[in-house]
C-alpha cells in the first residue's frame, strides 16, 4: 500500500472515528450519570435521521441549517423519555437492571415499530442534494467528501461544547456532582431528578446532532440505529463506562480500526477488527481505557 | 440445613418440619409439572389447526430456551445477552452434520450441545471476570462475532446458509413434511428435560452457590464458594441446552441461515418470556414464553405481515409495559407455590 493510500484510509477512519465518538459520548453521558445502559440510543438517532431527511424533502431545510433545530428537538424528546419511561424504571427495587435494560429496548422495539408504520421500511437518502452533497475535498492527494469532513468538524465542536459545559457552568457541576454522588447532591439543594433529565436531553441531543450529520451521507431506514448503536456500546466499553472523554477517545479508536480493517480483511468483516480490538483491551482492562473500576 | 442465629425461637424441631415442608413443597412442583406437561401432550388431539400447532412448537422451544437461558441469568444472575451465539452453533452443528455427513440430528445435537458447552467453558473463563453492564455488552459482542463468522464461512453456507434435503417423514432424521405434530412432543420433551433439569439444580449444591454468588459475589468467595468454576458450570449447562434448542429448531424448519439464528435480537427473545414471566424461577419462563410467544405470532401473522412495523409497536409497548408496572415477573401473580423462593429451606 503506498504511502498516500495508507493515508486516505486513515483520514476516512479518521472522520467516521469522530461520529462513532459523538454517539457514544451520549452514551456514556447518561450511563455515568444514573448507571442505566439506554438500549433506544441507536433508535434516537435514528429519529434524528429522519427528523433531518423530514426538513430536508417537506420544508427544503438544508441538513446543516437543520441540525440546531434537530438537536433541539431531540433534546426535549430525551428529556421526555426520561420522564415517561426511565423515571418509573429507575424506582423500581427488584431486579432493578433488568427492568432498565427492557424498559429502554421495549421502547426502542416500539420506536422502530412506529418508524417503520410512519416512514415505511424504504431506503431513503439525501444524496447530493444538500448545501455540501457531492463536494469533495482534496488535501495533499487525500480525498475527503464535504458531508464528512462538516460531520468530523461538528463532532469537535459538540464535544467541545460539552466539556466546556461540563466545566464551565452551574448545571456541568451539577451534572458532575451528582455523577460522582447523587444521595450527597440532595443534601446541597441540587434536584437529582431535574439534573437526570437534563443529562438525557443532552445525551439524546448529541446522538440527535450525530444523526444530523450521518443523515447528509448515510442511508435512512428504520433499522440503522440498531447498527450503530452495537459500535456505541463496544465504544463506551472499551473507553470506560461513564467516562465522557474516553467514549470520545474510543470512537477515534474504533473509526481508525474499522478503516484499516476493511483494507485488510474483505470489506463485509470490518466490524471484526472492532470485535477483537474490544475484547483484546477488555480482558487486560476490565475497566476499558479510561474507566475506573 | 442450620438455623439462622438471629431467631432462636426457631428449635431444631421448627427446623426439621421447615425442611419437611420444603420437601413436600418440591414434590408438589415435580407433580404439578408432569400434570401440566401431560396437558400439553393432549393438546394436539385439540388442535387441529397447523398455523396453532406451529405456534405451539415455537411456543413450547422458546420456554425451553427460556428456561435453559434463566440457569445463568436467572440463578446464577449472569446476565448474558449473547445466548444467540449457542443457539447457532447448535443449530450449524446439527445441519452441517446432518446435510454434509449425515449424521443424524439426535447425534448432532449431542454434538452441538457439547461444542457450545465447551465454547462457554473458553469464554467464561475470560469474560467471568468483567463486572455487571462490562459482561453484558462483551456477551453482545462475541455473539456479534459469531454472526459476522458465520456470514462469511464458506463452509457453513456463509450468508445463504445451509438448506436441508427433502426426505421422507422419520422420527430419525426428525423431518416430518406433511404433518408438524412429532415436533409438538419433541419441544415439549425438551422443555420438560430443561425444566427438570432446573428442578433438580434448585436443591443442588451449584444451585445454593449459584444463587450465592448472585445475591454477593464477594461473600459467595469468603464462604469458601468458588465463585469462576461456580459461574462456568452454569455457563456450560445454559450453553448445552440452548445449542440442544438450536439443533432442533433447524430441523424443524429444515434450514439455517445466520439472520435466522444468530442476530442480536434474537439474544433478547430468549430472555424476555424470562423477565416477563419471573427470573430465577422454575415457572416464570413456561408462564412468559406461554404469553409472549403466541402474541409475537399472532400480531405477525395479522398485523405485521406487510411490513408495517404495528406488530413491532405492541411487541415493544408490551415489553415496556410490563419491565415497569410488573418487574418481579408476571408469576408473582399467581398463588405462592409457584413462585415462592425458598424461605422454607433457609
Amino acid at each position: 500500500m503506498t504511502a498516500s493510500a495508507l493515508l486516505q484510509v486513515l483520514a476516512s477512519g479518521l472522520l467516521m472515528g469522530l461520529i462513532y465518538g459523538l454517539i457514544a459520548v451520549g452514551l456514556s453521558l447518561i450511563f455515568g450519570l444514573m448507571d442505566v445502559v439506554n438500549f433506544a440510543h441507536g433508535e434516537f438517532m435514528m429519529l434524528a435521521m429522519y427528523a433531518t431527511f423530514g426538513c430536508f424533502v417537506f420544508f427544503h431545510i438544508d441538513p446543516v441549517l437543520a441540525l440546531p433545530l434537530v438537536a433541539a428537538a431531540m433534546f426535549v424528546l430525551g428529556a421526555g423519555v426520561y420522564g415517561g419511561v426511565v423515571r418509573h424504571a429507575m424506582r423500581v427495587k427488584v431486579n432493578a437492571g433488568m427492568v432498565q435494560i427492557f424498559a429502554t429496548f421495549g421502547l426502542a422495539t416500539f420506536i422502530q415499530g412506529a418508524s417503520q408504520f410512519l416512514f415505511s421500511p424504504d431506503y431513503r437518502n439525501i444524496g447530493d442534494h444538500g448545501l455540501l452533497g457531492g463536494k469533495t475535498l482534496e488535501l495533499a492527494g487525500v480525498y475527503l467528501p464535504w458531508p464528512q469532513v462538516f460531520g468530523a468538524v461538528v463532532s469537535l465542536v459538540a464535544f467541545g461544547g460539552l466539556y466546556l459545559l461540563m466545566k464551565r457552568t452551574d448545571f456541568g457541576r451539577a451534572l458532575e456532582a451528582t455523577r460522582e454522588d447523587k444521595g450527597a447532591v440532595a443534601l446541597v439543594g441540587i434536584d437529582s431528578n431535574r439534573v437526570f433529565a437534563l443529562g438525557w436531553g443532552l445525551g439524546a441531543a448529541l446522538v440527535g446532532v450525530a444523526g444530523a450529520v450521518l443523515s447528509t451521507f448515510y442511508y435512512i431506514h428504520p433499522q440503522v440505529g440498531a447498527a450503530f448503536a452495537t459500535i456505541a456500546y463496544i465504544t463506551v466499553a472499551l473507553g470506560g463506562f461513564g467516562s465522557v472523554f474516553g467514549a470520545f477517545a474510543a470512537g477515534i479508536v474504533v473509526g481508525l480500526v474499522e478503516a484499516v480493517t476493511a483494507v485488510v480483511l474483505p470489506p463485509a468483516m470490518k466490524s471484526m477488527g472492532i470485535y477483537a480490538l474490544y475484547l483484546a483491551i477488555i480482558f487486560l482492562r476490565p475497566q476499558g481505557l479510561f474507566g475506573k473500576l | 440445613m442450620q438455623t439462622s442465629p438471629s431467631a432462636p425461637a426457631a428449635t431444631p424441631s421448627a427446623a426439621n418440619d421447615a425442611v419437611r415442608s420444603f420437601g413436600v413443597h418440591r414434590r408438589g412442583q415435580l407433580l404439578i409439572a408432569l400434570l401440566l406437561f401431560v396437558l400439553i401432550a393432549l393438546l394436539p388431539l385439540v388442535v387441529q389447526n397447523a398455523y396453532l400447532r406451529n405456534v405451539l412448537v415455537l411456543t413450547l422451544l422458546y420456554a425451553a430456551l427460556a428456561q435453559a437461558w434463566n440457569i445463568l441469568g436467572g440463578y446464577c444472575g449472569q446476565i448474558s445477552l449473547g445466548h444467540a451465539l449457542y443457539f447457532g452453533v447448535g443449530a450449524y452443528a446439527v445441519s452441517k452434520l446432518y446435510v454434509a455427513f449425515g449424521v443424524l440430528p439426535w447425534f448432532g445435537m449431542l454434538v452441538g450441545g457439547g461444542l457450545a458447552a465447551l465454547l462457554a467453558l473458553v469464554l467464561g473463563y475470560g469474560c467471568f471476570r468483567l463486572k455487571g453492564h462490562y459482561f453484558s455488552i462483551a456477551t453482545i459482542v462475541i455473539a456479534e462475532m459469531g454472526l459476522l463468522l458465520a456470514h462469511n464461512w464458506e463452509w457453513l453456507g456463509a450468508a445463504s446458509g445451509i438448506q436441508w434435503p427433502f426426505g421422507p417423514d422419520s422420527w430419525a432424521t426428525l423431518q416430518f413434511a406433511r404433518d408438524k405434530t412429532p415436533y409438538v412432543y419433541f419441544a415439549l420433551g425438551l422443555l420438560a428435560v430443561t425444566w427438570f433439569a432446573c428442578w433438580l439444580i434448585e436443591d443442588s449444591r451449584w444451585g445454593y452457590w449459584w444463587r450465592a454468588v448472585k445475591d454477593n459475589p464477594d461473600a459467595a468467595e469468603s464462604l469458601g464458594v468458588t465463585v469462576l468454576p461456580s459461574k462456568m458450570a452454569a455457563a456450560a449447562i445454559s450453553a448445552f441446552f440452548t445449542a440442544v434448542g438450536g439443533g432442533f429448531y433447524a430441523a424443524f424448519v429444515s434450514y439455517v441461515d445466520p439472520d435466522s439464528v444468530m442476530q442480536f435480537r434474537f439474544s433478547l427473545l430468549i430472555v424476555l418470556p424470562v423477565v416477563l414471566g419471573g427470573i430465577g424461577t422454575l415457572w416464570g419462563p413456561i408462564l412468559g414464553a406461554a404469553i409472549l410467544i403466541p402474541l409475537t405470532e399472532f400480531s405477525r401473522s395479522y398485523l405485521g405481515g406487510s411490513g408495517s412495523g404495528l406488530d413491532l409497536m405492541i411487541y415493544g409497548g408490551l415489553v415496556m409495559a410490563v419491565a415497569l408496572l410488573k418487574p418481579e415477573g408476571l408469576i408473582r401473580l399467581l398463588p405462592s407455590r409457584f413462585s415462592r423462593k425458598k424461605e422454607a429451606a433457609r
